[in-house]
């Protein structure tokens, strides 16, 4: 189990250091001048150059890229260029919504497609099973954008159980935040729960064929005690790396979601940042979540080894 | 009033759904919200209209101000006296003015303002503004004599311009995140990402604020706008991003739609000095090929007054020269091929991201298509139109909205991206800028509207609207935005 984390540890950081080097470089190459930006078309070229010093983007890109990993490192993220504050705390700012938003979207999507895989896969073939492939492939088919909006126009505008978006804040209490976060969540959880339920349906019909699964039965278990003794926790391995993923997917994917219910989370820090060309905070934010992902990634792969015991000795 | 639009939870929302058949007593509080927030909170060191947009007249005062007529009026200074040859301004400040943090505002804070602004360091978009400025001085507490080098007939103008706001040396630390002013409003909190919240100035030296509380929101996604007006989250939206929407709040008694007019002036900017547009023949061709009406109704959805030089329309020194770029594209092909150029020509149009560019652009390509101009369409962030349009002067074409108030003296500047250079022209800006006669002054402006379309040097589009949705009952508000302000000083809830 050690070895194997270790391997896992080092893989994990040469990643990341491979993703710093390519964020980096990707944007600053890409045209455009934050100091020109924040001061618009009036300017005059001294005002701008002053800008450009006071915001250290005078120095060579070369030495930026140091200072920043170098920063990164003991956990300074720098400052922003336009809101001047420093990255690391508006990053966890962010998080406040951001975390909670992808925790509860996973939640949801995970208690919506246990038990719809589960139920599907017992009853293979049958309404019932129809039913939820039905339902998913349209889960599948919906982009979260626009089943986002359906969402308010129905539960915002017309039966104002809602708000259209925004969030209320942690200090006005747990339930108003959660409040908030509802229709964000379910927007983003529906097409997730669909692909997890069918990977969860697949994974199970794949596992009653295996010989153990008849075993089972013929030691007397009943189908539904074999299915859950036996099936669910075979089912895992694939559950789970769907859900690794789907963590980073809500984590990073929110972006457009945000924007729709104009939440103050991540993913609007970063669309801001971009069209306001802050870079820094565009690579320190892109960085995270590189870190979130492979680290996400990491864990994920810890999971499998906690479930599937071969895992721990083969390697 | 603010509990049945953010219900605490959906119990108490269920519970509230029977308690709101009842009259809603009236309310102190309002939720304004607008597209883009600010990037930091000092309207004298950004070119961002969003920092004017949230703190313009509701926390910083200038010397003079703009009202919502356009008109500038006495602001800090309750009066002034111009000297002989128009050089000295020595204004009068207003007695018992107080910034919001308690301290007394008076001549020093005016000088530090000024002189702050026109520093060499200084970081002030609009530093032009305070280009003529010698000298500052403090005659007492409560005058403050400024010179000029040569007479300037729009110093009044110019110091009521929101980079001209008076600040204090005691607050100027921290104004990026906690701005101190003198106005009827005072900062509460920032949320970054979500609002701003300005409280009541209990201390106010004029009229006090009508409103005890204002909340100011970020909304960019133009259908995330529309269900954030209609699920009545917000009180009133500013710069209303999705003008296809408007019909709807119009036919909703619920809300009143102000369609009003801006200092943006859209225009098919040109670059006049790369060929064929350095030959007018060329530019007359294509201010006849547009057909304005058409893209105001495909852009606009009918919003926006059609202009034919740069200029406002509700200036009373405009002149309406429309008639002289007419849609006739008949005429357009005929001076074409006077041009050399029978068969057109192709070029590029580089496209900011606002929907009037977006949109408007791809009538715009439409139309020069139809006389055989055929314009590529690059669609560019700002930072990206900034460098290679606006910095690097690399285009053919392309369409912006130039939204500062009075900028027609940029025809003068032959470095301008789109290096227009007539000696003429900058002669007359210059006797312009040292006449302070008001009626020599508009005969100087309309001769000046006349020479730019004559010389067909950009295509001249509409005007932008200002496009304001509110509750009905919001009254006070601003119709036309004379500068990227929302000033909220005299706004209140209709009884």
């Amino acid at each position: 189990m050690l070895r194997y984390s270790l391997k896992r540890l080092i893989s994990l950081v040469l990643s990341l250091a491979v993703a710093s080097l390519v964020i980096f470089f990707v944007i600053e190459i890409a045209p455009g001048d934050p100091a020109s930006f924040m001061l618009g078309l009036n300017a005059q070229p001294d005002t701008v150059a002053a800008l450009r010093s006071e915001l250290g983007l005078d120095v060579p890109k070369i030495e930026r890229y140091l200072s920043w990993v170098g920063g990164m490192l003991h956990g300074d993220f720098g400052t922003s260029y336009t809101y001047r504050t420093p990255v690391a705390q508006m990053v966890a700012d962010r998080l406040w919504v951001s975390l909670p938003l992808a925790l509860y979207a996973l939640g949801l999507s995970t208690l919506i497609a246990f038990p719809a895989g589960i139920y599907a896969a017992a009853r293979r073939g049958k309404p019932g099973d129809m039913a939820v492939m039905g339902a998913t492939q349209l889960g599948v088919a919906i982009p979260n954008f626009w089943f986002a909006m359906m969402l308010v126009l129905v539960f915002a505008i017309n039966l104002r159980w809602f708000g259209a978006g925004g969030f209320a804040g942690w200090d006005k209490g747990f339930w108003a935040g959660i409040h908030s976060l509802t229709l964000p969540a379910i927007a983003l959880a529906l097409p997730q729960a669909a692909i997890l339920a069918r990977v969860m349906r697949s994974a199970l019909l794949d596992i009653l064929g295996e010989d153990f699964m008849r075993t089972a039965r013929a030691k007397g278990l009943s189908r539904r005690q074999a299915l859950w003794r036996h099936a669910v926790r075979n089912a895992m391995i694939p559950v789970l790396t769907i859900i690794g993923l789907q963590f980073s997917f809500l984590l990073a994917g929110a972006i457009i979601i945000e924007q729709v219910f104009y939440l103050p989370g991540l993913g609007r820090l970063v669309f801001q940042a971009i069209s306001a060309r802050d870079l820094i905070v565009v690579e320190s934010v892109v960085m995270l979540l590189v870190f979130a992902v492979i680290a996400v990634n990491f864990l994920v792969d810890l999971a499998y080894a906690a479930v599937d015991p071969r895992l721990r000795q083969r390697t | 009033m603010k509990i049945f639009r953010h219900p605490r939870s959906l119990t108490s929302a269920v519970a509230l759904v029977a308690a709101l058949g009842a009259a809603p007593a009236l309310a102190s509080d309002i939720t304004v919200a607008m597209q883009l927030e600010p990037p930091h909170l000092d309207p004298t060191s950004a070119a961002a209209g969003a920092i004017d947009s949230v703190l313009y007249s509701n926390v910083f005062e200038g010397l003079t101000r703009f009202m919502g007529d356009g008109s500038v009026v006495p602001g800090l200074a309750e009066s002034w006296d111009i000297s002989e040859d128009g050089t000295t301004y020595t204004f009068h400040l207003h007695d018992g003015v107080k910034f919001h943090d308690g301290t007394t505002m008076d001549a020093e804070d005016v000088k530090f303002s000024l002189d702050r602004a026109r520093a060499e360091d200084s970081a002030n978009a609009q530093k032009a503004l305070f280009a003529g400025i010698t000298e500052v001085e403090v005659i007492d507490p409560l005058t403050v004599k400024v010179t000029l080098d040569a007479p300037n007939g729009s110093f009044l103008f110019n110091m009521a311009w929101g980079d001209a706001v008076i600040v204090a040396p005691e607050s100027i630390e921290g104004i990026k995140q906690h701005p101190v002013g003198t106005g009827a409003f005072e900062f509460k909190e920032w949320v970054q990402g979500d609002k701003i919240v300005l409280d009541k100035n209990p201390d106010y030296w004029g009229t006090p604020a009508k409103l005890d509380e204002v909340t100011f929101k970020f909304i960019s996604d133009p259908t995330a706008a529309f269900a954030a007006v209609m699920a009545e989250d917000v009180d009133v939206f500013t710069a209303f991003p999705a003008p296809e929407n408007l019909p709807m709040f119009e036919a909703d008694p619920r809300f009143q739609v102000l369609v009003g007019s801006t200092e943006g002036e859209t225009i098919l900017s040109t670059n006049n000095k790369r060929a064929p547009f350095d030959n007018k023949l060329v530019r007359e061709a294509m201010a006849h090929a547009i057909d304005r009406q058409a893209l105001i109704d495909g852009a606009m959805f009918g919003y926006g007054t059609p202009i034919g030089t740069h200029f406002a329309p509700h200036n009373p020194a405009y002149v309406d020269l429309t008639a002289q770029s007419a849609y006739d594209p008949e005429l357009s092909k005929k001076l074409l091929a006077e041009a050399g150029l029978p068969d057109g020509f192709e070029t590029t149009l580089h496209l900011p991201p606002p929907s009037y560019a977006r949109r408007g652009g791809e009538i715009i390509a439409a139309q020069l298509a139809a006389v055989g101009i055929k314009a590529q369409i690059i669609n560019v962030e700002w930072a990206q139109w900034l460098e290679t349009v606006f910095k690097g002067k690399d285009f053919g074409l392309t369409i912006v909205s130039h939204t500062e108030p009075m900028d027609i003296g940029i025809y003068a500047r032959p470095d301008y991206y789109f290096q227009y250079d007539n000696p003429a022209f900058q002669e007359l800006i210059k006797t312009l800028n040292v006449t302070s006669d008001p009626a020599e002054r508009t005969a100087m402006l309309q001769q000046a509207q006349k020479i730019i379309a004559d010389d067909y040097v950009n295509g001249y589009l509409f005007q932008l609207p200002a496009l304001t949705v509110a509750k009905v009952g919001v009254q006070g508000l601003w119709a036309n935005a004379p500068t990227q302000a929302t000033d909220l000083t005299a706004v209140s809830w209709a009884d």
